[in-house]
């Protein structure tokens, strides 16, 4: 640490020098449970993220149970559920329950922190240069701040009153009110303060990411010689760095309503449950949804952008070929960085926004559709004429380009505030936020883990496996979701458990058997993934050159299985950008490489 | 891991820079609050209440502790141990100050019928607001507790002013942010 004697510090600095990485022995705790090595960190937030997906994905196939088959009941349900599905079906507070966490895990404990805690930590330092965050104390603390908060969201599952069951939202007053519903109880309390351990991990995690690629990088590595990775990463914690504190002081006044008795949120509201009229006057819930969606839109490219980073670095790796509009793909990602932050209140239309409000809202937000689809036109032209190596990375990334695409489009519908009138609340709304951020983020997760497992563990992941995995996942996120633009579309609400007394939509009823039945095929798959993950750690084929997919990043130049510390011996340094693929007649040209007298210009 | 990080170009200390990263990152949270004070302040029917004079002397102090910290770092960088630690003592004493004035603030305010439950208005949004401000004042009294100890431990003799200059960036920035919410709640109340 810096407290050190000044001198005493300088000498240290010499001898680190020379030895590169940390040759001295580490107990088993202090390598890999408190461990301050990027590397370790990262493979902890990807397990923990990997557990939360499982129990968030297995959730999911839970209340599709309910909703394919509204009318069956399903005793075994009740024998590993007990009480949450008496008599083989789920209660529909349960069922509330179970969709309310189902998005507070998937969004935060899976695509935030599993995604970019995972890939930052693990790619930040490797490919800028570095031998460890800029701090590594801070690093250890944000990833047992989100062990901490998973531990306690997980325990709110097994409260009696259950977990909180208002939407992954948490609008108040369902949030705010204690006796509005069972949920609503400890369940609240334990979501909000799992919440709060959980912003707090992602805020010592941000800070730490962006004076990494700021400060640390190794000579000559300029910005623009960074991967888009980086830039992607980067961008991603400057979003949460910027966002996530505000929806913290949103937390702290639901706080305050919850047990202070104030009136932030809350006003002339009668409990039917208690027959009470609450003394609170002039709260606004709306303005909760202001500070909630604050964070709440810039959330949705916190999980986007890095899966944008890694495709990009990985089509390029599996093309060949330097990555199309490497300057264009930066801006549009400081674009789209910016008009996060510019269009929050697309969440709120049908709120009594006023309409002129609105408007601008509504062109805010279709201006996101410039940048993303610049980024589009550059992964399609990055693979335009390709000579393409289908690797499951590659497969994956493939696929993420495609899901938002398709998931993008229909973000153009509901941009607009005169259909969102139609379509708000809908399984339009579902279709498309599944699509373009829930399924095609993970397809962008997926294809980080097999691109990058053999710098992780040293091993490959099985291809067939991989194969598997990729063409049943992606064939099924078209199907559990494409058919759900045509049932919002018919205006079905989303949120209700149960839609037989609704004439209109009895037509879906087989519709609903269908998605669910992919669902759980889909869910399944996902299994095959992890045993294919976990064995390989052990099992799978070793990894024999530095660099297996001959890509130019530092990473590559790294040892097979490196130290803490990253590089034995200096750092190496950068001549070049990230992207000399097929270049003057050679298949690729590393980074360290430096420019040699004759070389074209790309 | 200095150690890691000296070895790399570097134009500002990594850990001065996580600071300001983190003072954007505050700053952004109570942006959110006066936000929100804003639009609930134009609400038909806000209640405001007058700001306690007390808040006027707690002012001073903090501004007076700013410049005692600043004269503490200039003492450290000049290798004035007596007088840094002197200063960081007096720095100290007046945080803990600031914050005990804050609270008895709030106990007038609270006397004078400005309760949590029921109707919100200015009152408790200054509860809010004013104590998280004390909250941050006093995750810096307790890193200025830290530095107290080493200051005074015999064993541990120290010249590196980093972790000075990070306190002192740290307790200008709160003293900041506690003369702009002070501002602020004078125009709005």
């Amino acid at each position: 640490m810096s407290h050190g004697h000044a001198e005493v510090a300088t000498s240290h600095e010499v001898h680190h020098d020379e030895h590169g990485a940390h040759h001295h022995h580490q107990s088993f705790v202090s390598k890999y449970v408190f461990s301050m090595d990027h590397k370790i960190i990262a493979k902890q937030f990807l397990i923990t993220g990997m557990i939360w997906a499982i129990l968030g994905g297995l959730m999911s196939v839970l209340f599709r149970l309910q909703l394919g088959y509204p009318d069956q009941t399903f005793p075994w349900l009740e024998d590993i559920l007990g009480n949450w599905a008496r008599g083989g079906k789920i209660t529909p507070e349960n069922y509330y329950a179970l969709v309310t966490m189902h998005g507070t895990v998937l969004v935060f404990f899976v695509l935030t922190g599993g995604l970019s805690g995972t890939f930052a930590n693990f790619l930040i330092p490797l490919q800028v240069g570095a031998r460890d965050m800029a701090s590594p104390m801070m690093n250890m603390l944000s990833y047992w701040f989100f062990f901490a908060g998973s531990i306690v969201m997980l325990s709110s599952l097994f409260v009696q009153t259950g977990p909180f069951s208002g939407g992954w939202t948490a609008y108040p007053p369902l949030s705010a009110l204690g006796d509005a519903s069972p949920g609503s109880k400890v369940g609240m309390d334990l979501w909000i303060t799992a919440m709060a351990l959980f912003v707090v991990s992602s805020l010592l995690g941000g800070l730490n990411y962006v004076s990494t690629v700021l400060n640390l990088r190794t000579k000559g590595m300029s910005m623009t010689r960074l991967p888009l990775t980086i830039w992607a990463l980067f961008f991603t914690a400057v979003l949460g760095i910027l966002s996530f504190p505000v929806l913290l002081s949103g937390f702290i006044l639901l706080l305050f309503d919850r047990h202070g008795g104030t009136s932030f949120y809350l006003s002339d509201i009668y409990i039917a449950a208690t027959n009470q009229a609450l003394p609170n006057e002039g709260g606004s819930a709306i303005l909760y949804q202001h500070l909630f969606w604050f964070l709440g839109h810039p959330e949705v490219y916190i999980i986007l952008l890095p899966a944008m980073g890694m495709a990009s670095e990985i089509l390029s790796v599996n093309s060949r070929k330097p990555i199309f509009g490497y300057m264009a793909m930066v801006g549009s990602m400081f674009a789209i960085t910016i008009l996060a932050f510019l269009v929050w209140a697309h969440h709120m239309f049908v709120t009594g926004l006023n309409p002129f409000l609105g408007s601008v809202f509504v062109l805010l937000t279709l201006l996101i559709a410039v940048p993303s689809a610049i980024k589009v036109f550059n992964w399609l032209t990055t693979i335009w004429k390709a000579n393409i190596k289908f690797t499951p990375g590659m497969l994956f990334a493939l696929g993420f380009v495609s899901l938002f695409i398709s998931g993008g489009l229909t973000g153009i519908f509901l941009g607009n505030s005169t259909l969102d009138i139609h379509l708000h609340d809908t399984y339009f709304v579902i279709a498309h936020f599944h699509i373009v951020m829930g399924v095609s983020a993970f397809f962008g997760m997926f294809a980080g883990i097999y691109h990058w497992f053999p710098k992780m563990y040293g091993r490959y992941m099985n291809n067939t496996l991989a194969f598997i995995h990729f063409w049943v996942t992606l064939a099924g996120a078209y199907l559990i979701f494409w058919p759900m633009h045509y049932e919002g579309l018919a205006g079905m609400p989303r949120r209700y458990l149960d839609y037989s007394n609704w004439a209109s939509f009895n037509q879906f009823g087989d519709l609903n058997k269908f998605i669910s039945t992919v669902a759980i095929i889909v869910f399944a798959i996902q299994l095959l993934f992890v045993f294919n993950f976990f064995y390989s750690i052990f099992k799978g084929r070793k990894v024999t050159t530095q660099n297996p997919w001959g890509a130019t990043t530092l990473e590559w130049t790294a040892p097979i299985h490196p130290g803490h510390g990253n590089w034995e011996g200096e750092i190496p340094e950068v001549h070049r950008w990230a992207y000399d693929y097929s270049k003057d007649g050679r298949d690729f040209i590393p980074q360290t490489e430096p420019i040699s007298a004759n070389e074209s210009k790309h | 891991m200095t150690e890691a990080v000296s070895t790399q170009r570097k134009k500002i200390h990594p850990h001065k820079f996580t600071l300001w990263v983190a003072i954007g990152s505050i700053i952004m949270m109570f942006a959110g609050l006066t936000s929100a004070y804003i639009v609930k302040g134009s609400m038909a029917g806000f209640e405001t209440v007058t700001m306690p004079t007390l808040f006027y002397y707690s002012t001073a102090v903090m501004l007076i502790s700013s410049l005692t910290m600043q004269w503490a770092l200039k003492s450290f960088k000049e290798r004035g141990m007596q007088q840094y630690r002197r200063l960081l003592t007096v720095t100290m004493v007046l945080g803990f100050g600031f914050i005990t004035m804050q609270i008895i603030g709030f106990s007038q305010l609270w006397d004078a019928g400005s309760k949590l439950k029921g109707p919100t208005g200015a009152a408790q949004f200054l509860y809010v607001i004013f104590g998280l401000h004390a909250v941050h004042v006093l995750g810096g009294v307790v890193a200025l507790i830290i530095m107290f100890i080493k200051a005074f431990s015999a064993r541990i003799r120290n010249y590196n002013s980093i972790p000075v200059e990070v306190m002192s960036t740290y307790w200008h920035f709160v003293d900041l942010l506690w003369v702009y919410l002070f501002v602020f709640f004078l125009f709005k109340l």
